[in-house]
């Protein structure tokens, strides 16, 4: 049913979404954290920016992502080479683009935690580290889930960062939407459906399971 | 012994708390809504930090001028007014979790089976935390809590977010804890009958600072102190089981200044006691009675009287002919009062209605 071109777009598009995802929960985390807890104004400006992505236009967000990860931008300084048109590059947009949808969720978890159960864990003998891992993570897991399920979604149904940073390089950079795109443009409505259907089911099963899961971790302490 | 001292300011609240506590027994923090308790305490757990702080718990330093041990680093037990289960763990799981990351305590440990016991709580392993009443929430968050081997108690209301039914459920809990432990416990409470039911000391506190503090008998009765002039004013008794009458079921129990008459069986002589005696339920007399139902007739030397409102009168006595004994309140009518004429240093006959029975104390 599909061909190999199709298949090597969504390997890559999964193997994209899966690396952001995981990347964004370890980043996201503990940004969530401070988020949730610091009191600076520094917190705010933070907030505000990780936040960004959700109203800029993709092509305002990826025509500077472009800036930065061409040839002059600063990730060329430090790595010697552009990260533009690469495999990584997308990744990097990607975390960008993907992160509000990441660190919300968790940064929400967080603050309706309150702050008690730390101060529980501390007046029993964990460090805050410790308390960290055995009471905050596991009581924000819905938040967690909720987070890299977005995360995940929201990066592979990306297209107009990965087309201004990425190209559409055929097993570089060409991800789902942008090959569904470039079938629309060749009249291929065959394949343009057998894709976009696809999309459809995966994003309606995203959806629907994410509310059966959150329903089931949070009735359990109800 | 605990030596505290704390001062700064929470906001516009400004706190300046400072008090020594017996290293051993329940010390009440006691005070209206909004005066501080609860802030010391978080204090003495390390969960606030105020601009000057100093804490000795048993000759140990927690935190002085440069020194500040955090909160982990404490060996402590803290009771917050709400359980705060951690929801996603298992009952059994919440009262390992302290017990897991605690330092066994030299002998004086607390074993998980006499704390199960204590608290009657190993019928509630299997049930998620979700389906526990708030009574029975309470009782693991303090079982919890003493397993992590502590060497004081912080309790800040326990039960001030409890239904009266789950209070009376876990009163007589704590009231074994407070006959077993031999650690020192504070414990915040703004109401009363708690206070006289489970502390042997009481420090008052007053808009961010201490007013008072002392054996709880004496505060009481202290006519200085607001303590006296609250509803329902009582005298705390402690005594010892000296015989008992089991053919009446009544139990002897000798307080200082005399003799007083209790219904039930209190067990063997030598057991300690509290007797709580509302003002209330004592009337004075200058002959001992004849013909009356009551039991216990007791010589008491008057110290004086404060009025109070609804035309009444708070006596303060101590027990004894010679006025040497325990502190004892009787509510009178002022009619009464002033038709028999009474004076302070007279020695009259008080006649105790009912004797409530608190605490086996330690």
């Amino acid at each position: 049913m599909f061909d190999a071109a199709m298949t090597q777009t969504i390997v890559l598009t999964l193997r994209l979404a899966g690396l952001t995802t995981v990347l964004l929960l370890l980043l996201g985390t503990p940004l969530a954290w401070w988020l949730a807890h610091g009191r600076s104004f520094g917190k705010d400006v933070v907030s505000t920016l990780v936040s960004l992505p959700i109203v800029l236009p993709p092509t305002v967000l990826g025509f500077y992502l472009l800036i930065a990860m061409g040839p002059n931008g600063p990730f060329a300084a430090i790595l010697g080479r552009p990260l533009s048109f690469t495999f990584w590059g997308l990744v990097v947009g990607s975390v960008v683009y993907s992160l509000p949808f990441v660190v919300n969720p968790i940064r929400n978890a967080f603050e309706a935690m309150g702050p008690r159960p730390m101060e529980v864990a501390a007046t029993l003998r964990a460090s805050p580290l410790n308390a960290f891992f055995t009471v905050a993570l596991p009581l924000a897991s819905p938040g967690l889930l909720t987070g890299a399920i977005l995360g995940f979604a929201h990066t592979v149904g990306e297209f107009g960062v990965v087309l201004m940073i990425g190209g559409g390089i055929p097993g570089r950079t060409k991800v789902l939407s942008v090959q569904i795109f470039d079938y629309v443009e060749t009249l291929d409505w065959g394949k343009a459906h057998l894709l976009a259907g696809g999309m459809l089911v995966f994003s309606f099963a995203v959806i629907l399971s994410m509310t059966v899961i959150e329903r089931r971790l949070t009735g359990r302490r109800a | 012994m605990i030596d505290a001292r704390f001062a700064g300011r929470l906001g516009r609240f400004r706190l300046d708390a400072a008090f020594t506590a017996p290293g051993q027994g329940v010390t009440a923090l006691f005070g209206p809504s909004g005066c501080g308790k609860t802030s010391v305490l978080r204090c003495m757990a390390g969960l606030t930090r105020l601009t000057h702080g100093h804490l000795t718990v048993n000759g140990e330093t927690w935190q002085d001028g440069r020194h500040f041990r955090r909160t982990h680093r404490r060996p402590l037990g803290y009771v917050f007014q709400e359980a705060s289960l951690f929801a996603h763990l298992s009952v059994r799981a919440n009262l390992d979790y302290g017990r897991r990351r605690s330092a066994p305590a030299d002998g004086q440990d607390i074993g998980f089976d006499e704390v199960v016991e204590l608290l009657g709580i190993e019928r509630l392993f299997d049930r998620p935390v979700a389906m526990l009443s708030g009574g029975e929430r309470q009782r693991i968050a303090i079982g919890r809590a003493l397993l992590s081997q502590p060497r004081l108690l912080l309790m800040d209301e326990p039960l001030s977010a409890l239904d009266r039914i789950s209070k009376d459920e876990i009163l007589p809990y704590l009231e074994r804890l407070h006959a077993r432990l031999s650690i020192p416990v504070i414990y915040v409470s703004h109401d009363l009958t708690e206070v006289e039911r489970l502390a042997d000391t009481l420090i008052l506190m007053e808009a961010g600072r201490v007013r008072a503090q002392g054996a709880i008998a004496g505060m009481l009765a202290d006519p200085d102190l607001p303590l006296i002039g609250m509803p329902r004013p009582a005298a705390v008794i402690d005594g010892e089981v000296i015989g008992s009458d089991t053919e009446y079921g009544l139990t002897h129990v000798q307080v200082p200044g005399g003799v007083v008459i209790v219904p039930g069986l209190l067990g063997a002589p030598g057991t300690r006691t509290r007797l709580r005696v509302p003002a209330s339920d004592v009337s004075l007399g200058r002959k001992p009675p004849s013909d009356t139902t009551i039991l216990n007739a007791l010589p008491a030397v008057i110290l004086g009287a404060e009025p109070t409102k609804n035309h009444q009168v708070t006596v303060r006595l101590q027990l004894g002919a010679d006025g040497a004994g325990a502190p004892l309140l009787a509510g009178i009518s002022r009619k009464s009062w002033d038709t028999l004429g009474f004076r302070p240093g007279e020695t009259v006959v008080a006649r105790l209605k009912a004797v409530a029975l608190d605490v086996p104390s330690a």
